[in-house]
């Protein structure tokens, strides 16, 4: 069971109550897909991904970027119970979509350094680590049912 | 970048030290809390060695022989801290520039880094 201190609960919301879902998706997926290519391996039905503008105005790339981030608002309201919360998506992502379970660390960090540009100095280094533990437990769990 | 070297190096540091309590075991030798003297020096020093780098960026393996050898023979760190300090230094970089840390440049720095951490740990064994 992981256990969060009051600081880290509240640095988490907080973080979370300054995120829109609609913009902090899209840019994180878009990044992934740009800094880490092989990523793009799971998303050939996707239409256009040669370059960087053509991901960053890829209009599935957007909406998913949006659904990936609504997923992650799940965890934020179920903190106590992150890991039974997301054992379907971990089975989705397993047996449907396939996807190496190493790709959503890469995934989750290119949403922290969305949120850190968008934040700036607000993202101090104790709000980072508490906002990195939440992720770190959300990409643990989504693995969990790989077998 | 070489005027902000101390404030981007120190800070990458200290999100690393905070993050990911496990790489002070390294500098137990000395204090590395927030805005303290170690902290600054030894975040300017390493800004400075990655700024080097860029410089010679097509002659990595020469321009850091020595370094590779430090920390291959002396600090003997183990590589995946590499990736973990990589990583704040492009949250640093993030906080810093905002809009202005484009995915292309994040990119191309997370590629630079890599390519920087690989030839220090390229002695390990």
């Amino acid at each position: 069971m992981v256990e969060w201190t009051d600081a880290e609960r509240k640095a988490i919301k907080a973080v979370w109550g300054k995120i829109n879902v609609d913009v902090t998706g899209p840019q994180a997926l878009a990044r992934c897909l740009i800094v880490y290519p092989w990523t793009q391996r799971h998303f050939g039905s996707f239409g256009s991904l040669s370059d960087a503008a053509s991901i960053m105005s890829n209009k599935k790339v957007a909406a998913h970027g949006k659904v990936v981030l609504n997923g992650l608002g799940l965890a934020v309201k179920n903190m106590d119970n992150i890991k039974s919360t997301y054992a379907p998506l971990s089975v989705l992502h397993s047996e449907k979509l396939h996807v190496d379970p190493d790709n959503f660390r890469l995934l989750s960090d290119c949403v922290t350094i969305v949120v850190a540009s968008q934040l700036g100095r607000a993202f101090t280094p104790d709000i980072q680590a508490a906002w990195q533990k939440f992720l770190s437990v959300v990409v643990s769990a989504l693995g969990k049912q790989y077998h | 970048m070489l005027p902000v070297a101390e404030e981007i190096g120190s800070e990458a540091l200290l999100r690393m030290f905070t993050t990911f309590p496990k790489t002070k075991t390294y500098f137990s030798h000395l204090d590395i809390s927030a805005r303290s003297e170690h902290l600054r020096c030894h975040g300017k020093k390493i800004v400075e060695a990655l700024a080097e780098g860029a410089r010679n960026i097509s002659t990595l393996t020469t321009t850091l022989a020595p370094l590779s050898r430090f920390h291959a023979y002396q600090l003997r760190i183990h590589p995946t801290n590499f990736k973990l300090f990589n990583h704040c230094i492009i949250v640093t970089l993030a906080c810093h520039m905002g809009d202005n840390f484009t995915p292309v440049a994040h990119a191309a720095i997370d590629k630079f880094l890599s390519a920087f951490s690989a030839v220090l740990a390229e002695k390990f064994r």
